[in-house]
């Protein structure tokens, strides 16, 4: 039996598999020797659409499968048995040796928490099962005791894989102490940080080994019910949830008296309202029980008051997917990866200004530069590798210079940012970092939820700077009065959202210092990026003489003959950018 | 009544309700869904139901920004800005949009047919930048693209405009 798999989850599905589904569906009809199936994302998002032929263990992976590849492909793999190579960019054969171009791409990652991810049928139990699915949930309730499932994944050294890398094991072992009539399993899939997607491709691609961790996790620490808090801007990862829970009840997996081990546990999910807040714990739990999602101080910490004042554990979608992995395989092999203090892999998000933007879980340890210039194939088109944002609006931007630090919870927040929950944007050298600390104040100033004074007003005030830094209108003292409102705001706030948002200005004064001068001194910005400070010129070569440009400025700033190339007058040009919102053809440029 | 409608449909779901607690947010996002924002009177109905006063769930309408008090467009466009995005022209996009519907971020246009929101972060990051129309979600933008995408669902809204006038 020759399978055809499309790659059906978010990234596939914006870049068209849709269509590339619905054509090889037309051509594939009637064949019974070839079946079309779908799966979630193997995490080679450059390459999408992505279609697999899988026959005898042989897998040959194609990109950029339109509708036409499609049918080239049924023609000639499916029908004479030759595969399409000018489309092919993965192969394994069934020794699982890889080749191809893309084969660095998957090589080098180790996959623990994606070993599914691209390779089941994310809404099919049985495939989840017979990949080894649900047997470290019959060894953790039917052979082993809560204590020693806790030991062992105390043993494993894993840490939350959300950003805090607290111990997973010590955190599971406080819930399991305090006694209570009801203790509740909370899994934070609320992934706010921008530039994130690790947890929704696992929760679009392998559902399961979520569940899984949470039922175990219940099983440790004595919880009979859970709830998964998942953002609303993950529909798809929502409805592949609910199927895989409606499968494992189904299946007895989930219930009473599971597997006749008499332990008893079930989920429920609980959709996010749009508010990056309640990515925060305590926020969260607020959120499940239909409040306003404002964080309560700590202590008491949840182990002892969560959800509904009962005992919580509150682990990230990875930290879980996890969990399963290290019960069927052991705390040792878990150990055989990452370091010494921070054992395992993680999952990181590539994207920004990478070539090869997408998925990779690596090593705990392995450094910056492996990741960004190694897998993600460095910087796209010709230009420079300035920076790398990690952490989100928690976190801040390491420059390029520091590449070779290892990536783990040790070496990262000594470069002044945080490891965060995977999440890593690269910058080139046309990203302005002044506008970076903008863009993230901007963020959290929206996010804050107003409780504390110095998060809600010194939040605004450090943006307003930044925006009149930004346009030109800054004013010398403004660094100092923007490093002190930082402290302030560290000191002063009750939650993680107001004790982090200072960070990306922090860390972007520290290490481009010069970029902020030149904007306050100079009005000028040397990443040629702020609106406000560059002139605007247009392409000679790119400009087809169509004038929508001419058309679209408000000042008359833009003049030339039909059909020939037009110019901008710098000196009437008012700096507002219509001109390159109306071209069609890239030609409107800054400098 | 499929799966799928009993989880959207907001009558039945508040039919449905059984004082489980924790249930003032799914209720909204269910009106919210059924609506395409959240009506005086759902608000009131749920008072009823819950128990809850309604001066509780306006903090909480308020407090969340998927929810709204003011019917939306047709087509809701939101907008990317993440990271990633931010850093492959979202900004631009912004201005593109504005200009080509005519109204501020969050407003809808004068036929009715788009809102435009933006969003914090999408999680389709290789794809910067990126918007969602609908559920159907768009990559790779310029400006160019993103008024195409507009201009061809007008298009296509128009002539069905036409059609229903020409039956009647």
């Amino acid at each position: 039996m020759v399978r055809v798999l499309v790659g059906m989850s978010t990234c596939g599905l914006s870049a068209g598999a849709r269509d590339t589904y619905s054509e090889l569906e037309e051509l594939m009809r009637g064949d019974p020797s070839h079946e079309l199936g779908f799966t979630g994302c193997i995490g080679m998002c450059y390459r999408e659409p992505l279609v697999e032929v899988r026959e005898d263990g042989r897998r040959t992976l194609y990109g950029e499968v339109d509708p036409a590849r499609a049918r080239e492909i049924v023609d000639r793999h499916l029908g004479r048995g030759a595969a399409v190579d000018e489309y092919v960019v993965y192969r394994e054969d069934p020794a699982g040796r890889a080749s191809g171009p893309e084969a660095p791409f998957l090589a080098g990652q180790d996959r623990i928490v994606l070993r599914n991810c691209g390779i089941i049928d994310p809404e099919s139990l049985d495939e989840y099962v017979r990949r080894g699915g649900y047997e470290a949930t019959r060894t953790a309730l039917v052979s082993m005791t809560p204590q020693e499932v806790i030991d062992e994944v105390k043993a494993s050294g894993l840490r939350g894989r959300g950003g805090a890398g607290f111990p997973t094991g010590l955190k599971w072992s406080f819930a399991a102490q305090n006694e209570a009539d009801q203790k509740y399993v909370v899994c934070n899939a609320d992934e706010g940080d921008p530039g994130a997607f690790m947890d929704r491709s696992v929760l679009e691609g392998d559902p399961h080994a979520v569940i899984e961790g949470m039922l175990i996790c219940g099983r440790a620490i004595g919880a009979t019910f859970g709830y998964i808090y998942c953002r609303a801007e993950y529909p798809l990862a929502i409805r592949r949830l609910r199927i895989a829970i409606e499968a494992a009840r189904e299946r007895g997996f989930l219930g009473t008296d599971i597997m006749g081990s008499g332990v008893d546990f079930d989920l429920k999910i609980k959709q996010g309202a749009g508010a990056f807040v309640c990515g925060e714990e305590t926020a969260l739990f607020a959120s499940i029980e239909g409040q306003r999602g404002m964080p309560r101080i700590r202590p008491p910490f949840p182990a002892e008051q969560g959800v509904w004042g009962k005992p919580t554990n509150n682990n990230n979608v990875e930290t879980y997917a996890n969990v399963p992995w290290i019960i069927v395989n052991g705390a040792s092999e878990f150990r055989a990866y990452g370091t010494q203090e921070s054992p395992g892999t993680k999952v990181f998000a590539l994207a920004g200004k990478v070539a090869k933007g997408g998925l990779a879980e690596v090593s705990m340890g392995t450094t910056i530069e492996e990741l960004v210039c190694g897998i993600g194939g460095g910087i796209k088109g010709e230009r420079e590798f300035k920076a790398v944002q990690m952490g989100g609006p928690s976190g801040g931007c390491i420059p390029a210079r520091l590449k070779d630090t290892p990536v783990d919870f040790e070496h990262i927040p000594q470069t002044g940012a945080i490891m965060g929950s995977g999440g890593m944007v690269v910058l080139d050298d046309t990203t302005c970092m002044v506008d970076m600390a903008r863009f993230f104040l901007d963020f959290t100033q929206k996010e804050s939820c107003g409780k504390c004074t110095f998060c809600r007003i010194g939040t605004r005030r450090m943006l307003e700077t930044l925006e009149r830094i930004t346009s030109g209108e800054g004013d010398p003292g403004d660094i100092e009065y923007l490093q002190q409102t930082a402290g302030q705001i560290k000191q002063a706030s009750l939650c993680g959202l107001g004790q982090t948002a200072p960070n990306p200005v922090l860390t972007t004064l520290e290490y481009y210092r010069e970029e902020y001068e030149a904007h306050i001194e100079a009005q000028r910005c040397p990443a040629a990026s702020c609106t406000a400070l560059v002139s605007f010129f247009i392409d000679a070569e790119k400009c087809t003489g169509c004038a929508l440009c001419a058309g679209a400025c408000p000042v008359g700033a833009i003049s030339g003959e039909k059909k020939a190339p037009h110019v901008i007058d710098v000196e009437t040009c008012v700096n507002c950018g219509r001109c390159i919102t109306s071209c069609n053809f890239d030609a409107v440029r800054k400098a | 009544m499929s799966r799928d409608t009993q989880e959207t449909d907001f009558t039945y779901r508040l039919w449905r309700y059984d004082g489980e607690p924790g249930e003032l947010i799914p209720l909204l996002q269910s009106a919210q869904e059924h609506f395409g924002y959240v009506p005086r009177r759902a608000i009131s109905s749920i008072s009823e139901a819950t128990g809850t006063p309604e001066s509780t769930i306006y903090g909480v309408i308020t407090f969340y920004s998927q929810f709204r008090l003011q019917p939306m467009g047709t087509y809701r466009i939101r907008l990317c800005a993440g990271t990633a995005c931010h850093v492959a022209g979202a900004p631009t996009l912004l201005d593109t949009l504005r200009d080509e519907l005519g109204v501020e971020e969050g407003g809808t246009s004068a036929d009715g047919l788009f809102t435009l929101l933006t969003v914090a972060c999408l999680g389709c990051c290789s794809l910067a930048p990126a918007m969602m129309v609908n559920d159907d979600t768009y990559g790779s933008l310029t400006p160019a693209g993103a008024r195409k995408i507009v201009r061809r669902i007008r298009r296509e809204e128009n002539r069905k405009a036409e059609k229903r006038e020409s039956l009647v």
